[in-house]
């Protein structure tokens, strides 16, 4: 009976056994290659490689057959390990203005310079099942899209949030000082009250679903900030890295990302007039919920800033930025199966303590 | 395991860590943020003890991993083959050749010696937290030796209920100033923790904190003259090995009620068992 916990070691390979066993599952089916995750299954790559902060479809691809497609495990692999990586220099900021647009609407006007792009969208599409899809070249895919005769080259697209900000209706993005150093929340423990660019590094590596919630949360009444989505935009920008030894910007890659302006109403305060307030969004690859999200949150969170009450949940610094990671909330929920029978003992023991003086039936 | 270095931690963030645990010597009790790693294990499952370790642990020490007292419970399995894989280092099951002892849950009933080393996981680092949610204010609280909440709680459960309400994780002061959270080890290992010989370190992963109480430094668990701090007892003794003041587990052997009482020392029960002539099980 006392063997019940024991034998840990055995167990352990057992279960490790099963796994892989489970992961494989019915050898009459061809096993996964990584080449039709990271090509077919694109947006859980690409929700991996933005929540496990590394932008490697690769290793997001291999994470996820790893993981037998559980994304928030893949992101922990992912994770574990990014950590380990060495840190040869920071890159500059990445200029989204000259992005390599697939994707860009903006919801506050009709038409912008450099148009409306739909791009690659669920938007419009009926949510009925595709049973062509069922067999594999059930359907072909329909014609490629190739370039109509009216389709030009896009010309430039000045991000839209620029042209309300030359009238003066939106507050002014203020440019922040080069040489001051940039908070890394991988690398620093985080701290209260947290500057923007750790907060916005926090809700990037955030859970998507949390951050889908609270973001709902504000409009539905708490913490309301009437946004509009000034502007979406989704495409390849390039990563420039200046080698200390160079002294000039090299492109070093190339990466998808998705970026979200959202423009909110401010009534002003007693140190500003009214005007439209920002909240930012930005995340790696295709993921324009989780930056929509993250928009409305980040605007959420500059309460303080703006001389707003903070009395929602999304408004709460703390609350949000510390329950925001997949990574740790999965892993200290599902410590509980751990054994505790320590500790539990213990109860047991203060329980009956307790029992027997106040007379009740022990 | 050529991918990875010596204890899977590069040697920055071992040098990280390592001033966070220097700091945490030289203020006892208090908690010490730092950069902590994400690790090749769960959140919740010790990675802050994982990092402590890995910091700290060098190719001569002898390794002894436990939770809840025993070396063969999953996770401390788990652990030390981490550290086998990872390090190579001499693993040990006995407390007395240990010089590097991870635990959860439990201190060793074997006492522990001068030059030793304990590192303890640490789910919620910050003692007043179920009291005041928001570290802006507890780090204030601490700062300000303000504990007056936490007596006025311990108070509150004497009225009503005659005791204390904690059984397990239970309160202390150490050296005279800060209050800590001594990880959630059951009271009965409390006393240990007084003038202990042995170098305590506590790593939190998760919450990115280590505290440390450094050998020999006077560790009170709160109570009031009148209310002496009393730790859990049994009126029997280990059913395996006979054993007497120590802590036991409750297993259920059957469904009809049958309960057998066994140490949850795995260590300590299975080196009396041959003096007294019992088999191991």
């Amino acid at each position: 009976m006392y063997v019940a916990v024991k034998g840990g070691e055995q167990a352990i390979a057992t279960a490790h056994r099963l796994l892989a066993e489970d992961r494989r599952g019915d050898l009459a089916v061809p096993e996964l290659t990584l080449a039709q995750i990271a090509g077919q299954l694109t947006l859980a790559v690409d929700r991996v490689m933005a929540e496990g902060s590394c932008y490697d479809p690769g290793l997001a691809a291999l994470a996820i057959k790893q993981a037998r497609g559980d994304l928030l495990e893949a992101i922990f692999l992912v994770r574990a390990y990014r950590t380990t990586l060495p840190r040869f220099g920071a890159s500059l900021p990445i200029d989204t203005g000259a992005m390599t647009v697939r994707r860009r609407v903006s919801a506050t006007f009709k038409d912008v310079p450099g148009g409306q792009i739909l791009g690659p969208t669920f938007d419009y599409t009926h949510r009925l099942l595709d049973f062509s899809l069922a067999e594999p070249g059930g359907r072909a895919v329909a014609d490629p899209v190739a370039p109509s005769a009216e389709s030009v080259e896009p010309g430039p697209m000045p991000r839209v949030i620029e042209l309300l900000d030359r009238e003066g209706l939106i507050e002014s993005e203020k440019p922040d000082i080069e040489t001051r150093p940039v908070a890394d929340v991988t690398r620093e423990a985080l701290t209260f009250p947290a500057g923007r660019d750790a907060r916005l590094q926090n809700l990037a590596r955030g859970d998507e679903g949390f951050l889908l919630a609270l973001g709902y949360s504000t409009q539905r009444g708490y913490g309301r900030n009437h946004p509009f989505a000034g502007e979406i935009r989704q495409g390849e920008v390039a990563v420039e890295l200046v080698p200390e030894e160079l002294g000039f910007a090299l492109t070093i890659a190339e990466i998808t990302v998705t970026e979200c302006q959202m423009v909110n109403q401010f009534a002003g305060s007693t140190s500003a007039p009214p005007q439209f307030t920002r909240g930012y969004g930005l995340a790696f690859g295709h993921t324009e919920r989780k930056a929509m999200a993250m928009a409305l949150v980040d605007r959420a969170l500059r309460c303080r800033e703006l001389d707003e009450t903070a009395a929602a949940p999304a408004q709460d610094e703390e609350f949000v930025l510390s329950h925001s990671d997949n990574v740790e909330a999965s892993g200290f929920v599902q410590h509980l199966k751990l054994p505790h029978h320590v500790d539990f003992q213990s109860e047991l023991v203060l329980l009956r303590t307790l029992r027997a003086g106040t007379g009740s039936a022990s | 395991m050529s991918d990875y270095n010596f204890a899977f931690l590069d040697e920055q963030t071992k040098r990280m860590i390592r001033r966070a645990i220097l700091k945490a010597v030289a203020i006892p009790g208090y908690q010490v943020p730092f950069g902590s790693r994400e690790m090749p294990l769960s959140y919740g499952w010790g990675t802050g003890g994982v990092q402590v370790t890995a910091s700290v642990i060098g190719p001569d020490d002898v390794l002894k991993v436990i939770d809840q007292g025993a070396d063969d419970t999953t996770n401390a399995v788990s652990i030390r083959q981490f550290f086998v894989r990872t390090t190579g280092v001499r693993t040990t099951t006995a407390t007395d050749e240990a010089s590097l002892i991870q635990t959860r849950h439990r201190i060793p009933e074997t006492p522990l010696a001068p030059g030793q080393i304990v590192v303890f996981q640490v789910p919620i680092p910050e003692p007043l937290r179920w009291l005041e949610p928001r570290e802006t204010e507890t780090r204030t609280m601490h700062a300000l030796a303000e504990y007056g909440l936490m007596w006025v709680r311990l108070y509150e459960d004497i009225t009503r209920h005659g005791h204390v309400e904690t059984a397990y994780d239970y309160p202390v002061v150490v050296n005279g100033r800060y209050l800590m959270r001594p990880s959630p080890i059951p009271k009965f290992d409390n006393p240990k923790l007084d003038r202990c010989p042995a170098l305590l370190l506590f790593g939190a992963g998760r919450e990115k904190r280590i505290y440390a109480v450094p050998p020999h430094t006077p560790v009170r668990s709160l109570d009031f003259d009148d209310y002496p701090f009393t730790i859990e007892s049994w009126d029997r003794p280990c059913a395996l090995c006979g054993a007497r003041g120590i802590f036991l587990d409750e297993i259920i052997v059957d469904d009809k009620g049958g309960r057998l009482f066994v140490c949850s020392d795995t260590d300590h029960c299975a080196r009396r068992r041959p003096a007294r002539g019992v088999s191991s099980a």
